[in-house]
């Protein structure tokens, strides 16, 4: 019955190629936009190298310092992350680093800005990199202060062309670096891996950093195993409420969390000072944008569909006649309804993963890597299989209600 | 022989807001298995309406229909529920159309239309299409199964529309002026297939304006203003 329900769907697609066309363009339009987004929610916060361990790894992204007259919002400072964040039960290693700071550099007398993280050993253990050249540099490098560096192949080719860079040393923010690994290019929008040159926290030249409560530094907690996440945010959130404040008077309380990069976000977008975090409400906020944004077209689709399903009221009739029951008829107008958005969203993909790679290629984002991931795919599937039951279960509720003598007579719903 | 319609005291109003219309009022049939009855009237007298009773296709307001052994009275209405499946499958099982416009899906090859009533039956695929092919051979259209409805002529497209109306071996075929639309010659040739049909013990009720085939039934029901004259 599908096959045929399926035959007939594409003949009477293209009975009307104007009436397809007009519908194929707003599905299509309407699952470019949403793919697209998607792709890039996706590409911020899905699993993908080197954060290959995110379903056991937990983040301290963003902290605020709040008293009776104010607040103060930042990333974690080195001092707390350093001192109270250390040793949490269920965490199986701990790296700490700074956010990426431009610096400037002058090699042969040409000005390379780049971006430079401060970070300890353990990133490098924490997260997966691929290393094209050398390999990372150790907590010792850090603890001696040693200038060393790994830099991402751009650097690498803007520094030294299309040699090696083992070895060879560069300057950034004033200061020398030998460098002693080569990775790939993270895009911009990872938060935690993300840097053009990586070098060890000790290699920094002032110690002012190490007494923040709040500054310039994050961390990343790894889990043995994902049931200790919830033990390790508890953990976390006692840390912070234990942890003693310089001047009570003006600041008496930290908020912030271990959290998900998600549900970091969550804390970010729906809180006024990081106090909880309600990613379930971000995910509600996303969907319900998403499902607002495919009404309209939605609506426009079922009116076309409508109109499309006067045209066939013989036919109607004539299923009725021969035994089609109306939930029948609901059926197979809605199979035809999702054959006409798969195609829509067929062209919607196609037209995604191009302008996803526009955007790719425009340097906007710097070391975009946006694509249409087999999850972005899914989620393609799924809306447009929502769009095309919400586009067609008004017309194929009022197709099947129609009456069967009506119908063979050719007389309106 | 037993009964396959039998229509007791049926009454059809169609109501609107304003204006009562009487279509059908205290009609009384009884039409045994195997029988070849027409229907004959002047336009408006209620011939279609009583035809959408029989085939199910329409309730009674009053009265009681049986068909086929199933009864049904004006209680049960085709819109709602349960009984529009039931409905349904006792048209898909029993009763076969034949219609004077013979409403084939233009979208649908021939062999395609005369599937249709077995897409409601839980049948594979080859098999459908094994007796649809057999149905296309018994109207000698067989050659013209992979064709389009607009590709035949009139009285090609009312055979597909009898191969499909039989394809699911119904007990009772309903045809509503099958020759109306096609001249004597091709009129002729309808009626021998349905006539063949009725050999093989399908009943069939034909509404005809047409006297020459009304004479080739077993008997006529002659209908005026609703009534059935005699």
């Amino acid at each position: 019955m599908l096959q045929s329900y399926f035959k007939l769907a594409v003949k009477v697609l293209l009975r009307r190629k104007f009436f397809t066309f007009i519908s194929l363009f707003a599905v299509s339009a309407t699952l470019l936009v949403l793919l697209v987004a998607a792709a890039m929610l996706d590409g911020v916060f899905g699993p993908r190298a080197p954060e290959i361990r995110s379903d056991r790894t937990l983040g301290a992204y963003l902290m605020s310092m709040s008293g009776p007259d104010r607040t103060r919002t930042a990333f974690p400072g080195f001092a707390f992350l350093d001192q109270q964040a250390r040793n949490l039960p269920g965490v199986e290693r701990m790296t700490v680093f700074s956010v990426p700071s431009s610096v400037a550099s002058y090699p042969d007398g040409r000005k390379v800005s780049s971006f430079l993280k401060r970070t300890d050993g353990d990133y490098w253990k924490v997260l997966d990199f691929t290393f094209l050249e050398g390999g990372p540099y150790s907590a010792e490098d850090d603890v001696s202060g040693n200038s060393v560096a790994v830099i991402n192949a751009t650097t690498r080719r803007r520094f030294f062309g299309e040699a090696s860079a083992l070895g060879k040393t560069l300057e950034a923010d004033g200061q020398s670096f030998r460098v002693v690994g080569v990775v790939p290019d993270v895009p911009f929008v990872r938060v935690a891996p993300f840097a053009d040159i990586w070098v060890p926290i000790g290699t920094a030249r002032t110690s002012g950093f190490r007494h923040d409560l709040v500054g310039e530094y994050m961390a990343l907690f790894l889990a043995s195993d994902r049931s200790a996440l919830p033990g390790i945010r508890a953990a976390f959130q006692e840390r912070l409420r234990n942890t003693p404040l310089p001047d009570p008077k003006m600041y008496d309380t930290l908020h912030g969390g271990a959290d998900s990069l998600f549900d970091s976000a969550a804390r970010i977008l729906l809180t006024d000072r990081f106090e909880d975090s309600r990613p379930e409400r971000l995910r509600a906020l996303l969907l319900g944008l998403a499902v607002a944004f495919m009404l309209l077209p939605a609506l426009n689709l079922a009116n076309i569909n409508l109109s499309r399903i006067l045209e066939r009221s013989s036919e109607i009739g004539v299923r009725k006649a021969f035994g089609a029951s109306a939930r029948t008829l609901v059926g197979q107008f809605l199979v035809e309804n999702v054959v006409l958005t798969l195609v829509g969203a067929a062209l919607g993909l196609v037209f995604a993963a191009a302008t996803l790679a526009a955007i790719n290629r425009s340097g906007l984002i710097p070391y975009a890597q946006f694509t249409v991931s087999l999850r972005v795919f899914a989620w393609a599937v799924g809306m447009a299989l929502f769009f095309g039951i919400l586009s067609g279960v008004l017309p194929a509720w009022r197709m099947s209600r129609m009456h069967a003598v009506q119908a063979l007579r050719g007389s309106s719903l | 022989m037993s009964s396959m319609i039998y229509l007791q005291d049926v009454t059809k109003v169609y109501r609107t807001e304003r204006i009562e219309t009487v279509a059908l009022e205290n009609v009384n049939l009884d039409i045994a298995a195997g029988e070849f009855v027409s229907i004959m009237g002047p336009s408006g007298c209620g011939k279609s309406t009583l035809l959408n009773l029989i085939g199910l296709l329409d309730a009674p307001s009053s009265g009681t229909v049986s068909i086929a052994g199933h009864t049904l009275d004006s209680r049960l209405d085709g819109r709602r529920g349960r009984s529009d499946s039931e409905l349904a499958r006792l048209r898909n099982q029993s009763i076969g159309f034949v219609f004077q416009q013979f409403h084939l899906i233009g979208d649908l090859s021939v062999v395609d239309n005369v599937e249709v009533p077995l897409l409601y039956r839980r049948l594979g695929g080859r098999e459908r299409r094994l007796r649809a092919l057999a149905a296309l051979e018994r109207v000698g259209l067989q050659s013209r199964a992979q064709h389009y409805p607009g590709q035949l002529s009139g009285g090609q497209q009312q055979r597909a529309a009898i191969a499909r109306a039989m394809v699911g071996n119904p007990r009772l075929l309903l045809a509503d002026e099958p020759t109306g639309n096609l001249d004597s010659a091709m009129g002729d040739e309808i009626m021998g297939i349905l006539e063949s049909l009725n050999r093989d013990e399908t009943t069939i009720v034909m509404v005809t304006h047409d006297p020459r085939m009304a004479e080739r039934t077993h008997r006529t029901v002659r209908m005026f203003d609703g009534r059935q004259v005699h």
